[in-house]
């Protein structure tokens, strides 16, 4: 028997890395995308000018970085930005947002519904309604094809 | 509306003769049954009988009579009507995955297939040695092939793929035509040369939050070959032309096919069973890619009610749509068919005189 059999250690290669045909996604060269900006938001929030924190919390979406933190930070602000409003105006809320908006939403949403905690799921439902309502079918295939998502 | 029912099983693909008055079709299985109007009535007049894999791709080449047929098994055949049968002649595409899609050029002197091989073989009949032969486009294409379309200069063909790109490629073969002139895609066409791609950087500014887009099902250019259409798996559907591209998110499920009805107006049709009218406005020469994107109108267009389930005419997802009469420019009417097994055909006209408002451009 030769000396390779000794060795388990090529079962650990991942044969996928070396295949010359693998898919990689273009790069898009996200290291500038920092997410929302947190002070802004935090501030409208207190103001009570929700409309415009939703605005405010849904620019520069941390889509094509890597950096899991930036991301993790931003689905944590959105959150907080929708469970700020009062559930009767969670439609006009949704009603402000332009279709690429209701896209961006969405994603969020289903971003929080990966990791639910206390409350979330209830307000991230609610919002989900008024979102379906507006972005339709189409808005939630756009989320599960999104190559790079928030 | 017209609708018949052919079959219980899917309808795979399906092509027209010249006067419309027969069908090829696949009937989800290895072969391809023609059927011949009588009336109202449909009868089988042919099978045929060749392909060991699913035929996944129909095309009848009107003018000269010919049909040529794709399957998974990784072959097409080229049939001819010889006293009354039809006798096929097999094209070695050089794939090692299933083909996927067949279409003829223009001019009926080749035709392009695309396959899971990530390449489209080119096919030409080579006079001396009496047989088929076929050229590949490779670069840059990284994924199986789902639809193709002809520009009608006969080089130009459009591609879709699962690596979420639209492209237009030069498919001319020397031995065969003449070099075209330039047109809006482009004037330097050596074969296989990459006019346009879809998801450049202007696009991708104008997408939503990004993302790399679907799946493209269905590429079509206009009756001008100036403008290209497709849909994506996400739910778009986008419009090329002259370097700016024009995205409609829509609301409904992805759409599986497309087509220009006049310059300005395309039909597309998917998952959600019914067939949708789409308008673009590309008049203002100078527009911005934004504005372009807020003058693409959607109104929908189904023969009965608007809810989804039972009262659309097909019944499960519409695979493919063809033009019937009045070409690409002038389109009166068209027709669907899909996994329900059954054809609709849809008269323009009546669509547009059933629908308050609507006016087809």
């Amino acid at each position: 028997m030769s000396k390779n059999t000794v060795s388990a250690r090529f079962r650990r290669v991942d044969v996928d890395e070396y295949d010359e045909n693998k898919f990689v996604d273009e790069e898009d060269g996200g290291e500038n995308q920092l997410g929302p900006d947190e002070a802004e938001v935090d501030s409208l929030i207190r103001q009570g000018n929700l409309t415009e924190a939703l605005h405010a919390v849904l620019k520069n979406p941390p889509i094509n970085t890597k950096n899991q933190n930036v991301k993790d930070r931003a689905e944590g602000l959105v959150l907080k930005v929708l469970s700020a409003f009062k559930s009767s105006d969670i439609e006009k809320g949704v009603q402000s947002l332009d279709k690429n908006g209701v896209d961006l939403l969405m994603k969020y949403i289903y971003k929080g519904f990966e990791r639910p905690s206390e409350n979330s799921s209830a307000v991230l439902l609610q919002w989900h309604e008024k979102a379906l309502a507006a972005g339709g079918v189409g808005s939630i295939v756009r989320v599960l094809t999104a190559r790079k998502t928030v | 509306m017209a609708y018949h029912s052919f079959l219980l099983e899917p309808i795979s693909c399906h092509a027209w003769n010249k006067d419309r008055s027969q069908i090829a079709l696949c009937p989800n299985n290895h072969e391809v049954h023609i059927y011949k109007k009588d009336g109202t009535k449909w009868t089988k007049i042919h099978e045929l009988k060749e392909h060991n894999g699913q035929v996944t791709g129909i095309d009848w080449a009107t003018d000269s009579n010919r049909i040529v047929t794709c399957g998974a098994d990784r072959n097409a055949y080229v049939w001819t009507l010889k006293e009354g049968t039809w006798k096929p002649t097999l094209v070695i595409l050089r794939i090692n995955r299933a083909a996927r899609c067949v279409k003829w050029s223009p001019k009926e002197n080749k035709f392009a297939v695309g396959s899971g091989s990530r390449l489209i073989s080119i096919c030409y009949f080579e006079q001396e040695n009496d047989w088929w032969v076929c050229k590949h486009i490779k670069k840059p294409i990284r994924s199986t092939i789902l639809s193709l379309d002809w520009h009608p200069n006969n080089v130009l063909l459009a591609a879709g793929s699962c690596d979420f790109k639209c492209r237009v490629f030069s498919a001319y073969i020397k031995e065969v035509e003449e070099k075209p002139g330039p047109t809006p895609w482009g004037s330097k066409m050596p074969f296989g040369e990459l006019l346009f791609e879809s998801g450049g950087s202007e696009a991708a500014a104008q997408t939503s939050a990004g993302g790399g887009g679907g799946w493209v099902h269905s590429v079509c250019f206009s009756h001008s070959g100036n403008r290209l259409a497709w849909t994506s798996h996400d739910s778009t559907v986008s419009v090329a032309e002259g370097g700016k591209t024009g995205i409609l998110s829509s609301e409904t499920l992805p759409l599986l096919c497309v087509t220009f009805i006049t310059e300005n107006s395309l039909v597309a049709a998917g998952h959600d069973c019914y067939p949708v009218l789409f308008v673009y406005d590309g008049a203002k020469g100078g527009l911005t890619a934004r504005e372009r994107f807020q003058n693409l109108d959607r109104r929908a267009s189904e023969s009965q009610s608007t809810d989804k389930d039972p009262e659309t005419l097909h019944k499960n997802s519409i695979s493919q749509i063809s033009v019937l009469e009045g070409g690409r420019n002038q389109c009166t009417k068209f027709c669907t068919t899909g996994m329900d097994g059954g054809m609709g055909v849809w008269d323009v006209k009546t669509l547009e005189s059933a629908m308050k408002n609507l006016k087809i451009v």
